[in-house]
């Protein structure tokens, strides 16, 4: 206990700037994990082929362990922030992009009869219709690809990404177990408060289903 | 490529050996795994709110980041496989408990009742009747634990438990790009051939049941 309060007084700046550092790599993975996998999701939806594709690609690299899709890019783009980057944004599109498919094609056919009964032209049943219905399924999709992408981000610190795995390194290294405990500690923490984060969020989006209970 | 293959004809002593490991590693961890989540399914059965008390926090538990789990650990347990085993067998628990209890609950009540109706007594039931009908829902849990565990296992390097996360951490230390590729395409190819052999069984074990 001493050591921790140790370690705060003496390492304070050090640690706010490891959890922006594990921040700023997630979040940038996220994004572009996003960006890519709710479109090209969308597209999977409309076409049986794209779909068969991108699904069969996306569950090879869901069964691969991320520590081989982090480490495969070193000889590639070499060590730093690009390459944790390209990883987690690599190990974050496979969930997003099968749930999004997933959810858009899951839309009753029967009510996207009815909205077009009403007059509804193609823009508004896109978004009126199969936006809201989709989206569960799709944020469920974005809430798993972000707990896998700050774990492997707590790794990327071994590729010289930064972040409150270098904690963990450190104290692996040194046999330090207050750097270990501190670490793990805060990368738990992190990882739990994002989850929390998003299913509140989750909530937010859809109260009408939740108001029921 | 030549060189890839090169690198790897002449260390392919060293890559097996580490791909043995990865195997035990993978075996030990999944016996323990079945064993621990039959008695926490038997404990929790009763109330299906204990059940879903459970689950949230085994789904918790899985979503914490393994090498934070290894640290906190290391204090206790030390480096080593010990650490490693008590971390696989914690995550594994959220996959197949509940893959157990939905499978469990997916049976038709209807059977059961049958079942007793029949003379059966309750251990009669759970084995004869449930068991068999819950299993395709069971293997699919198993599958994904093996899976899962293949990936965390390559991170168990880290604190000293072997596998084939050594080849790949002691690549990156050296920057030996081949032994870095090699290493990365064995551990992509050791998940790939696992999920097929377990899909097959799945489907072997569920086409015997269904008959």
């Amino acid at each position: 206990m001493q050591d921790v309060i140790a370690y705060f007084s003496t390492h304070g700046a050090d640690y706010i700037q490891m959890v922006l550092e594990h921040l700023n790599v997630s979040i940038l993975s996220l994004a572009v994990a996003i960006l890519v996998a709710v479109p090209l999701g969308i597209a999977c939806s409309r076409s049986p082929l794209l779909e068969k594709i991108s699904v069969g690609v996306s569950g090879i690299l869901r069964i691969i362990p991320s520590l081989a899709v982090l480490v495969v890019c070193v000889p590639i783009l070499g060590t730093g922030v690009l390459p944790a980057v390209v990883a987690l944004t690599v190990l974050a599109i496979p969930p997003i992009l099968i749930n999004t498919a997933l959810g858009f094609r899951s839309v009753p056919v029967d009510v996207l009869e009815a909205a077009r009964g009403m007059g509804m032209d193609e823009r508004l049943v896109f978004f009126k219709i199969k936006v809201p219905l989709a989206f569960p399924v799709s944020f469920a999709g974005i809430r798993t690809a972000a707990s896998e992408v700050v774990a492997s981000a707590t790794l990327a610190a071994y590729i010289g990404a930064g972040g409150l795995g270098q904690i963990i390194f450190t104290g692996l290294g040194l046999m330090r177990t207050d750097l270990l405990v501190i670490g793990g500690a805060s990368v738990a923490a992190l990882s739990l408060l994002v989850g929390m984060l998003l299913s509140a969020i989750d909530r937010r989006m859809r109260p009408y289903e939740f108001a029921k209970q | 490529m030549g060189d890839f293959v090169a690198y790897w004809a002449s260390h392919q002593d060293k890559f097996m050996a580490a791909l043995g490991e990865h195997l035990v590693i993978m075996g030990v961890v999944l016996a323990w795994s079945l064993a621990v989540a039959a008695l926490v399914t038997l404990a929790i059965r009763r109330s299906r709110r204990v059940e879903g008390a459970v689950l949230q926090v085994l789904g918790a538990l899985y979503s914490v980041p393994s090498l934070a789990l290894f640290s906190l650990l290391i204090p206790l347990t030390g480096l080593g496989l010990t650490s490693a085993t008590i971390v696989m067998v914690a995550y594994n628990q959220f996959l197949l408990v509940r893959n157990i209890v939905e499978g469990l609950n997916g049976v038709d009540p209807g059977v059961v009742e049958a079942a007793t109706g029949m003379g059966m007594s309750p251990m009669q039931v759970l084995l004869r009747v449930e068991l068999p009908l819950a299993f395709p829902v069971i293997m699919a849990g198993i599958r994904l634990a093996a899976i899962s565990t293949i990936g965390i296992a390559t991170i168990a390097a880290t604190i000293n438990a072997g596998g084939l996360g050594t080849i790949l951490f002691s690549g990156l230390r050296t920057m030996n790009v081949y032994k870095i590729v090699d290493g990365t395409v064995l551990c992509a190819a050791v998940a790939l051939v696992a999920d097929v052999v377990l899909k097959g069984i799945e489907k072997l074990v569920t086409k015997r049941i269904s008959r």
